[in-house]
């Protein structure tokens, strides 16, 4: 690992002058940034702690019905927070998908929005790879990429998003709220992470210094807590990252979907939004002909980028088992192996 | 720059000058205290051999610099028997074979010691086999592993329910 300056800011104004210099880096739990950093694959001059800031580890109702959630609170304890679970059900199980137990103590939810990509070539330091430095080439584009995106790829890069939390979050329009050099602002989250285009390194829309310091769900993310689910096909049962995952959340009323939110994991740079699969469903009885037309709808776009044509067939039917099991209600506890399309399926039919 | 820490480690509170902010609590805890309980087997968090408590957490002490958690109280296999007594973990291991050549023992001890706190598995061996994935066995010993943990548990609750009636 690279020798680097540590910083800790007694603020944020602080921790923003601090991380806004030339090769700065914010250090929270440091899961991902540390493994990074361990490989050669980040190299920081300069680690700005933000652990001990005050006031960023809080999980509070606001007035008006949003949640805002504090960027270093841990993914664990959000995921067991009882009444989080009770009125984000899919978000707290796509947490609980993610990782390992060990992982989810110390991960930040500021950290898991910003985590880097498993593209195995972005790793290798020996490999060309355009995210980790500009220009160099895709060694993956030609090698084993049977994992990577099938939507929202360039030529330049087709790494994946790894994130199991951002994808219920970005379907139920979660916000990002940033402290800047020009003070706050807040975005969504669905216009945090860019696709590659020709500049895959550039991977948000944030600017030096700027920090994460919470998230945002409105008051409308509650009215879903009934129906639903993250869904995650894996390579092994458990400690895994999503191959294709799908967060779908149902409101349903009189028998029809008066609304519906859907987003895809795995398949690309930035957790994927399915809004014209949405359009489709509102109004609709849920039902196995309107969710696979969803589905084709949801992966109209997608092409493979390598060895991976299966994934676009496999996010087609993760979407359709994810719409059923929403409608058939959210479980009345989180399933023994969250997320995992391996685990029993009470009331719910086979898609 | 040295920077200063101090840390709680297994009870005991112990100051540490760093001149390499670079040290993980892994590394603290073998090369400066000599507490080689504590594994290093991957070092990028993948394995789970390293796993201690902190503040009453299980973490990966290889993905956590040492100089981020100043004032930390950290628990390691070292301090989770009472003189002779074994930790029922340690001796439920022992008489369900939950180990084979030891190496990954002392992270799944404590991260089984972690998962018992959160309180989250009781004693259904499908919710412990996920919550103590992040810890590989490659030896293989993961059915006694789950064995000793369920009975560990059922004895922690057994206790429980003794010390309430």
């Amino acid at each position: 690992m690279k020798q680097f300056e540590y910083v800790r800011p007694a603020s944020v104004a602080e921790a923003v002058a601090a991380a806004a210099r030339p090769g700065a880096a914010y250090l929270a739990a440091g899961t991902n940034l540390l493994d990074l950093m361990k490989g050669g694959v980040s190299r920081p001059d300069r680690l700005v702690d933000i652990t001990h800031l005050d006031g960023l580890d809080r999980i509070e109702r606001l007035a008006d019905g949003s949640l805002r959630i504090g960027a270093l609170v841990s993914n664990a304890d959000l995921a067991h927070d009882a009444e989080f679970a009770r009125c984000y059900p899919a978000v707290a199980e796509a947490l609980l998908s993610g990782a390992s137990a060990q992982l989810r103590n110390a991960a930040t939810v500021g950290g898991n929005l910003l985590q880097r990509t498993r593209c195995a070539y972005f790793y290798d330091t020996a490999s060309r790879c355009n995210k980790r430095e500009a220009g160099s080439g895709c060694d993956a584009r030609g090698g084993e990429n049977r994992t990577h995106a099938v939507l929202g790829w360039s030529e330049s890069c087709i790494a994946t998003h790894p994130s199991d939390f951002c994808v219920p979050l970005v379907a139920l329009d979660a916000i990002v709220e940033i402290e800047g050099r020009a003070g706050r602002r807040e975005i969504a989250l669905d216009d945090l992470h860019r696709l590659p285009g020709e500049t895959p390194a550039r991977e948000t829309a944030l600017e030096p210094g700027d920090l994460i310091v919470a998230v945002r769900l409105p008051p409308a993310a509650r009215e879903f807590a009934a129906h639903a689910r993250y869904l995650k096909v894996r390579e092994r049962t458990s400690y895994a990252f999503a191959v294709v995952s799908a967060a779908a959340a149902l409101r349903i009323e009189n028998g029809r979907i008066r609304d519906v939110r859907l987003a895809l994991g795995g398949v690309a740079a930035r957790p994927w939004r399915a809004r014209a699969a949405e359009d489709l469903l509102k109004g609709a009885t849920p039902a196995k002909d309107v969710f696979r037309e969803a589905a084709r709808r949801a992966l109209a776009d997608a092409k493979p980028s390598g060895d991976n044509a299966f994934k676009i067939e496999l996010a087609r039917r993760i979407v359709v088992r994810a719409l059923t099991l929403a409608a058939a209600g959210t479980p009345a506890r989180i399933p023994a192996l969250p997320a995992s399309p391996l685990a029993s399926t009470s009331g719910a039919i086979h898609a | 720059m040295n920077h200063s820490i101090s840390l709680t480690v297994n009870g005991a509170r112990r100051d540490f000058v760093l001149d390499d902010v670079r040290v993980t609590l892994l590394d603290l805890l073998r090369e400066r205290l000599h507490l080689t309980g504590t594994k290093k087997g991957c070092d990028r968090g993948q394995c789970g051999a390293c796993t201690i408590l902190v503040d009453g957490k299980r973490i990966n002490s290889c993905l956590a610099l040492a100089i981020s958690h100043d004032g930390a109280d950290i628990l390691t296999i070292e301090g989770v028997a009472r003189g002779d007594q074994l930790h029922p973990l340690q001796a439920a291991f022992i008489a369900h074979d939950g180990f084979q050549c030891g190496f990954c023992t002392p992270g799944q001890i404590m991260s089984a010691i972690g998962m018992m706190r959160e309180g989250q598995a009781g004693d259904d061996p499908e919710r412990i086999r996920e919550c103590m994935s992040g810890n590989l066995c490659r030896c293989g010993a993961y059915a006694g592993i789950v064995d000793a943990v369920r009975e560990a548990q059922a004895g922690m609750d057994e206790s429980n329910q003794r010390r309430s009636a």
